[in-house]
């Protein structure tokens, strides 16, 4: 089950995340989780938000360039040593990321992965038993 | 000094005789030997024998860059390829080259006139001339070169680049005549400061430089850095090379080489020819030329002549130095760069828009070139990796298509602004009017 990420386009301009933000806020989609990849010319905004097909459609609108990429989601204990413990399993499987993000909610904390095949990926999580979250997890945190 | 006092110095009447007799001459050859004028002359309902005198010149058609281009690479030669002794190219819009071909005779007249303009620049056979132009097809290093070798200076082929050891070998050496394009010489001037060398370590007396336009101001700060003289030298590869034109020792326009090249001054609007001493576009016809001769070449430089004799005796007519062009050329650290160009190459690719925007500027008196491009939709990846990927991709194909290195800058769709009808597609901000 993967979910799905917007990444946005920006140059390094002031203002620029601000206004794709508030699109976002206009349009009453909620953001769930955000990420920036940054050069010193230009960055990647990376979502995840409660509308994919409204937010795209609206970012569109608007001049942006954006496209939807599949990422994973993995919910680990907040505790000491659990992050390493799934990055340790795709090291073994020698299953390379791309970029991941994460953070840390209550008594758990959520990994969101971009691995190079999402497939192996999906059965690495699957025999190793770790939580795999569903989109609508991402919402009912 | 004056290298060939005898067509240095000749009465505007002789010169008038000489020319007349040339281009008759020309005419006749190009008639019936380049079939492109012929249907040219034929269009226009004239005959060879129509041509009598210089002033029938204006008669004639005009030659243009697309002409060249239309009959690459050889098409406008007007000897049997076996008579063409060298070969030099300058870059295209197309990526297509414009091609120029000398006989044995055109490369003697053309060490010839590069030798009238290193003497009119006070150079002689004594000076160690530093010829840091770029070797090959370009025209600026060899044409320098036999110049040079026909005045019997010793002659140093650095070509360009590695400007560490440019220094060392102008000190080692003991070169007293450097020839590169101005912002290079600036460039030096510089590097040379930083290196902590004293100036004395150096015989530099004399600069000749061309290749690209440059301001007064430019002037004084190569003359101060590097406490010589510093000499403007005009030319295009189509005409012949450096050496069109030159300026001597009193550095107030810019003699022109006229039993060889005829200059005229047109509004490049109606083609009319202008009245003596009006601004307008520069127009050469090659009188003596064997290999590639030309009627009328619209060089789309601006200029206006001045047919006052010049204090230091010659009476070859002087060009100002040319204050801008009627056409989009851009010269960037020598190298000629239509921005038609770079569209062609991003249309090739087909993984960005079309859109872009060139930022040209002078950095530490080198030309800096920034092009943005738009990221469209349907070539974003989400990953930095490919963003930088396609950068670089672009880059090179630039660099191979233009051999300009050209820093890419990605941008959002929609930044560069569109207007109506022609696009703003180059901010210059150079400064070249002082």
């Amino acid at each position: 089950m993967t979910i799905k990420q917007i990444s946005v386009f920006l140059e390094n301009k002031s203002g620029r995340l601000a206004e794709v933000l508030g699109i976002l806020g206009q349009e009453n989609i909620k953001i769930y989780a955000l990420t920036i990849a940054d050069t010193s010319e230009y960055g990647i905004l990376r979502l995840i938000v409660s509308d994919f097909n409204r937010a795209v459609n609206a970012l569109k609108e608007k001049k942006f360039t954006s496209n939807i990429t599949e990422v994973l989601a993995v919910s680990v204990p907040s505790q000491a040593g659990s992050f390493a413990k799934v990055l340790k399993a795709f090291a073994d499987e020698a299953i390379s990321i791309e970029y991941m993000y994460a953070f840390k909610w209550g008594t758990s904390a959520t990994l969101i992965l971009r691995p190079e095949n999402i497939e192996s990926a999906l059965n690495l999580i699957d025999k190793n038993k770790f939580n795999l979250l569903k989109p609508d997890d991402l919402g009912n945190l | 000094m004056i290298w060939n006092k005898t067509f240095e110095c000749m009465s505007r009447e002789e010169m008038n005789a000489c020319q007349s007799r040339r281009l008759v001459d020309m005419v006749e050859r190009m008639y019936h030997n380049v079939p492109f004028y012929r249907n040219k002359i034929q269009e226009l309902g004239l005959h060879p024998g129509d041509i009598r005198d210089i002033s029938d010149l204006k008669k004639l058609p005009f030659t243009t860059k697309q002409d060249l281009r239309d009959n690459y690479p050889f098409g406008l030669f007007a000897v049997p390829q076996s008579e063409i002794v060298r070969v030099h190219a300058s870059s295209g819009t197309t990526g297509k080259p414009t091609v120029v071909g000398y006989s044995r005779r055109d490369l003697s007249t053309w060490s010839e006139v590069v030798a009238r303009c290193l003497v009119s620049a006070g150079a002689h056979k004594h000076d160690v001339v530093h010829i840091a132009y770029g070797y090959g097809l370009f025209t600026g290093g060899l044409g320098l070169h036999y110049g040079s070798e026909e005045i019997g200076a010793t002659v140093i082929p650095v070509s360009g680049g590695n400007t560490k050891r440019q220094l060392q070998i102008m000190r080692d050496f003991g070169s007293t005549v450097l020839a590169c394009t101005p912002s290079y010489a600036l460039y030096l001037a510089e590097a040379m400061a930083e290196d902590g060398v004293s100036r004395e370590e150096y015989k530099l007396r004399v600069g000749i430089f061309g290749a690209e336009p440059w301001t007064e101001s430019m002037r004084r700060e190569i003359e101060a850095k590097w406490n010589i003289k510093a000499i403007d030298i005009f030319g295009l590869s189509e005409v012949i090379g450096p050496g069109v034109s030159c300026e001597c020792e009193c550095q107030d326009g810019l003699h022109v080489q006229e039993d060889h090249f005829i200059p005229e001054i047109i509004d490049p609007v109606t083609l009319e020819v202008l009245p003596q001493g009006a601004e307008g576009e520069l127009v050469f016809t090659t009188i003596t030329k064997e290999g590639l001769p030309l009627l009328r070449y619209r060089t789309r430089d601006l200029t206006s002549l001045n047919y006052e004799p010049c204090k230091c005796g010659r009476t070859l007519v002087r060009m100002k130095k040319c204050t801008g062009r009627s056409d989009d050329m851009l010269i960037i650290r020598g190298v000629n760069l239509f921005p038609s160009q770079i569209e062609s190459v991003l249309l090739e690719m087909g993984e960005t828009s079309a859109h872009y925007l060139l930022i040209v500027d002078r950095e530490n008196n080198l030309d800096t070139l920034e092009l943005q491009v738009e990221v469209e939709q349907k070539f974003f990846l989400d990953k930095i990796s490919e963003l930088q990927k396609l950068s670089k991709k672009i880059q090179s194909n630039l660099e191979s298509t233009m051999g300009l290195s050209i820093n890419v800058k990605l941008v959002e769709p929609k930044t560069i602004e569109r207007s109506e009808g022609k696009a703003k597609r180059v901010i210059d901000k150079r400064k070249f009017l002082s």
